[in-house]
């Protein structure tokens, strides 16, 4: 039954306005989260607001949920999904060099949309810089690439790798969530001298 | 429209003011439960999850293919953006326009667009414009060799249980972390 894209042929026009109206959902929350804000976000890295954690753990935990419980309503299939062929390498590495781009920059990329959207100069540049980084990649660096696709592991999830069900990983991330949101409080308080005191 | 007519009768100082007093946010974990509905809708209406860095690399072989789209065609990267030569009808691209909406009306509604600079006390505005340009080139790199970002792979790929995405989110976290007393003067 879903995904709805499988079973219903969406014309180019209808599915680019999907996109727009899921990403209109997108870019409220992120701005309702205050993430449209580059010392909101880089606050998590100095400990006195978790937020970037918390919502980005509940969102991930949210959407664990519904699609172990679509799936076992039978209303969707997860094999269905596209998954993103796993290489140890690309992801640690990119990981890394990702890492200190939001820190330095103070944005990741759909936040710099945010920014921008509520007229922070630094978002546009950041996106700028974005656009410089892509192609940079692409002219400069096409080799990577191949080695992406030759260190890759292919398809693979925690139940794939750990013979562990989902819905027992749901169950066991849900229940690191909530120890997780005492831990962070607990952090807030403890760093909370961090916090700047001009607006 | 007693709103609007509020606005024109206040005087400056009032409406300066008024101009300021942005809303608080939202709680962070009701909004997390909301973006993981936007989240799974996704997933559900289209089989993918969310992303953004696509939206930018299509610009970019565009752009590429503004000069020459030989060139495109003979590059691995720009060649899987190149959408049979319709580079911005790409699906990332209408999703962050309605992200860009999204955010913009949100803001709106809690009074918090503001031409602005976000800056700690202790760094130039110039200085501050120069780190975003390089933050966001860096980020832009990374995400291309993690082949994802916070949205493609943090987000889609961890309520998956993607194995590649849980480690991009490790390896984001302590690059980050590792680096945040350097830069601590930009923020803090």
């Amino acid at each position: 039954m879903l995904p709805l894209a499988y079973s219903i042929d969406f014309s180019v026009m209808a599915d680019l306005a999907i996109a727009v109206l899921l990403g209109i959902g997108f870019g409220f929350c992120l701005e309702r989260a205050g993430f449209g804000s580059a010392r909101r976000l880089t606050a998590v890295f100095y400990l006195y607001d978790m937020a970037v954690v918390k919502v980005m753990f509940t969102a991930i935990v949210t959407a664990m949920t519904g699609l172990f419980l679509l799936s076992a309503a039978g209303v969707l299939a997860l094999s269905d999904l596209y998954i993103e062929p796993t290489s140890f390498a690309a992801q640690s590495l990119g990981g890394l060099v990702f890492g200190a781009g939001f820190i330095i920059g103070g944005y990741c990329p759909g936040t710099s949309i945010t920014a921008m959207a509520t007229g922070r100069k630094d978002g546009m540049v950041f996106a700028l810089g974005m656009l410089a980084g892509v192609m940079a990649y692409a002219e400069l660096t096409p080799g990577i690439e191949g080695w992406i696709t030759s260190t890759s592991q292919g398809e693979l999830t925690l139940p794939a790798l750990t013979g562990v069900g989902m819905g027992w990983w749901v169950l066991a991330f849900v229940a690191f969530l909530f120890l997780a949101a005492r831990g962070m409080d607990w952090l807030q308080r403890r760093f909370q001298h961090l916090r700047p005191q001009t607006a | 429209m007693s709103e609007a007519v509020a606005r024109t009768v206040m005087r400056p100082a009032a409406a300066q003011r008024a101009r300021v007093a942005a809303q608080p946010f939202w709680n962070p974990y009701f909004v997390g439960f909301l973006l993981g509905l936007v989240l799974l809708a996704t997933y559900a209406v289209t089989g993918r999850g969310l992303g953004a860095t696509g939206a930018f690399s299509s610009v970019a072989a565009w752009l590429a293919g503004l000069f020459s789209p030989e060139h495109v065609a003979g590059n691995p990267v720009h060649s899987r953006y190149w959408n049979d030569g319709a580079p911005l009808l790409s699906w990332t691209i209408f999703l962050l326009i309605g992200a860009f909406i999204g955010a913009f009306l949100s803001g709106r509604q809690a009074s918090r667009i503001a031409l602005t600079i976000e800056r700690g006390a202790h760094v130039s505005d110039a200085g501050r414009l120069a780190l975003a340009f390089a933050g966001g080139f860096l980020a832009a790199f990374g995400a291309k060799i993690a082949r994802g970002c916070t949205s493609g792979q943090a987000l889609t790929g961890g309520s998956i249980l993607n194995v590649g995405s849980l480690v991009f989110m490790l390896a984001v976290f302590a690059s980050a972390y590792a680096l945040a007393y350097f830069v601590r003067k930009e923020w803090i």
